[in-house]
């Protein structure tokens, strides 16, 4: 039995992705900048993809520029704001400290070149309000960058009213939304949103292909240079087939959200009530204003590591926090945000979902995932000291 | 998983020794749990020689493997040749380590010596205290 729980990582590509891609490969597969009829057809795919994304968005199809995925989107975004903030003399961008590391390395390679970052902080839930950035932003602000929904704990942000503080107060606002992109609704005027990014292999699209949307008017700055495709704002040929799966796929996601929302959550909840009942647990982000497939948990005594590869021995997919699925030292930066102790933070476990998850899958995870943590605690001598009263419980 | 060797799954999956041995002769414990490794081994030794061996851990898949590789290269050895052990041959006996978790079989080594550093100090033997770092001065959580 193979349970895909890992679903922020990155989703199974759709049937209805696929069968768009398909000709591209063989068929549509000119290159759009050429004049003749080969060429002009896959300019024809694109433009319809850029409509369908655009019409996803609430904007105009104008204001699409594809990329290469949800890092590039960030890039572009923040560091077109910089320069336009610069030329103004404005260099204050204003940020939360559990952004993506697409966003937050980019604000530090900023901040060398003399920006000056500024982190708002998340509290215990991972969540901002729109007073505290109302609060924080000066005359020389040039940036808002806030993401809408948190990719480890789920939280989700009041971007809509973040939006409307960064409108009056006439400072430009990107959220990167890979997160949020076919699961949450997003309307870019209503939500008074100046930039955003997304990710198309989020909701069932391809990997290797993103969106920026950018306001119409504000000047984007080139980081990949060359042709003159995409306004001349993103150089090099156009993925064809990635563009098209990827509007397909959002398509296909906006047009079922509510009923998948609604299936999602419920399998979410019930799992974050089985899992709760761990002892020594805690969950992770905002139980209300949260992501539908979002469940991250703590588990004090164990490593999530040791804890994944268990759960990879059962057929159970999913993801950790812990710094030796980093790569680094130090745990998640977003479980450190929300003020998790390092020794806590490395035993985390997330979970995400999505339509094709199924309840019974849900009762597997929840009879497989208390095993595996008591039989990792039984050896673990922080959990021996845990009980034996030499170290205290911090959860 | 294509991360670690088949070597390194088994012990991880089967850990040889796991556990606690009740009045052990010595006793180390290396890491800390704000580094996300704790390891710690227990020693029951008869005239030299290491009779059994058990450790607990909490940490990844590499550091659990490593101290169970470190414990079948030490049990039935003298004290002399479990000091010997290395890191590398750690490494070496679990068919490689990816470069991020080669500080788990620092943690497997130190763990030993922690160990025989207990058992010497309880039963009054001299031993040269260059040989054996404290804590502090492991590398281990300074190698990435």
């Amino acid at each position: 039995m193979t349970v895909y729980m890992d679903n922020a990582a990155t989703t199974r590509v759709s049937d209805t992705a696929v069968r768009a891609m398909l000709p591209c490969f063989q068929n549509l597969y000119g290159n759009p900048s050429s004049l003749h009829t080969i060429g002009q057809e896959a300019a024809k795919a694109l433009l319809s993809a850029r409509e369908t994304v655009a019409a996803c968005l609430g904007c105009s199809f104008k204001e699409i520029t594809f990329t290469s995925g949800g890092s590039e989107a960030d890039n572009q975004a923040i560091i077109s704001a910089a320069r336009i903030g610069a030329r103004k003399g404005k260099k204050h961008i204003l940020s939360t400290a559990f952004e993506h590391h697409a966003v937050l390395h980019t604000l530090r390679r900023l901040e060398k070149e003399g920006f000056e970052i500024q982190l708002l902080d998340v509290g215990s839930m991972g969540t901002v309000t729109a007073e505290q950035v109302a609060k924080a932003i000066r005359p020389d602000t040039a940036l808002v960058t806030i993401m809408y929904a948190n990719n480890e704990i789920g939280s989700v942000m009041p971007i809509a009213e973040i939006g409307a503080v960064c409108r009056e107060k006439g400072v430009l606002f990107h959220t990167d939304a890979v997160q949020a992109a076919g699961h949450l609704h997003i309307n870019v005027r209503e939500q008074n949103i100046d930039m955003l990014s997304l990710s198309g292999h989020k909701f069932h699209g391809p990997k290797g292909v993103g969106v920026l949307y950018t306001r119409q008017g504000i000047p984007l700055t080139n980081i990949i240079e060359g042709g003159a495709q995409e306004r001349g704002k993103r150089a090099g040929t156009e993925n064809i087939p990635g563009i098209v799966g990827m509007a397909a796929a959002l398509r296909e996601a906006c047009d079922r959200i509510d009923e998948t929302t609604e299936k999602v959550t419920a399998l979410r909840d019930k799992l974050i009530a089985g899992l709760s009942q761990i002892p020594h647990s805690v969950l992770n982000g905002d139980p209300v204003h949260r992501l539908p497939g979002n469940v991250n948990l703590c588990f004090e005594g164990i490593e999530g590591e040791s804890l994944l590869l268990l759960l990879d021995q059962k057929g159970i997919c999913a993801s950790s926090g812990s710094a030796c699925t980093s790569g680094s030292l130090d745990p998640s930066h977003v479980l450190l945000a929300i003020g998790r102790p390092h020794e806590v933070a490395h035993g985390s476990l997330r979970l995400s979902l999505c339509e094709d998850n199924s309840p019974e899958e849900v009762e597997y995870v929840l009879r497989e995932v208390p095993r595996i943590v008591e039989y990792l605690r039984a050896m673990s001598p922080v959990w021996k000291d845990l009980m034996n009263g030499k170290r205290k419980f911090m959860l | 998983m294509a991360l670690y060797t088949d070597t390194v799954m088994d012990h991880f999956l089967h850990p040889r020794n796991v556990g606690e041995i009740e009045n052990a002769d010595g006793v180390g414990e290396v890491g800390n749990a704000k580094c996300g490794d704790i390891m710690k081994m227990y020693l029951q030794i008869t005239d030299g020689r290491i009779e059994d061996v058990k450790f607990e851990t909490f940490g990844c898949g590499s550091a659990i493997a490593s101290s169970s590789m470190a414990t079948t290269m030490i049990k039935g050895k003298t004290v002399a040749q479990a000091l010997a052990v290395t890191n590398k041959q750690v490494v070496e006996a679990l068919g490689g380590l990816p470069a991020h978790k080669l500080h788990c079989s620092v943690l497997a080594e130190e763990s030993i010596k922690a160990a025989v550093k207990d058992y010497y100090d309880r039963n009054g033997i001299a031993y040269d205290h260059s040989l054996f770092p404290d804590c502090d001065s492991c590398e281990g959580c300074h190698m990435v």
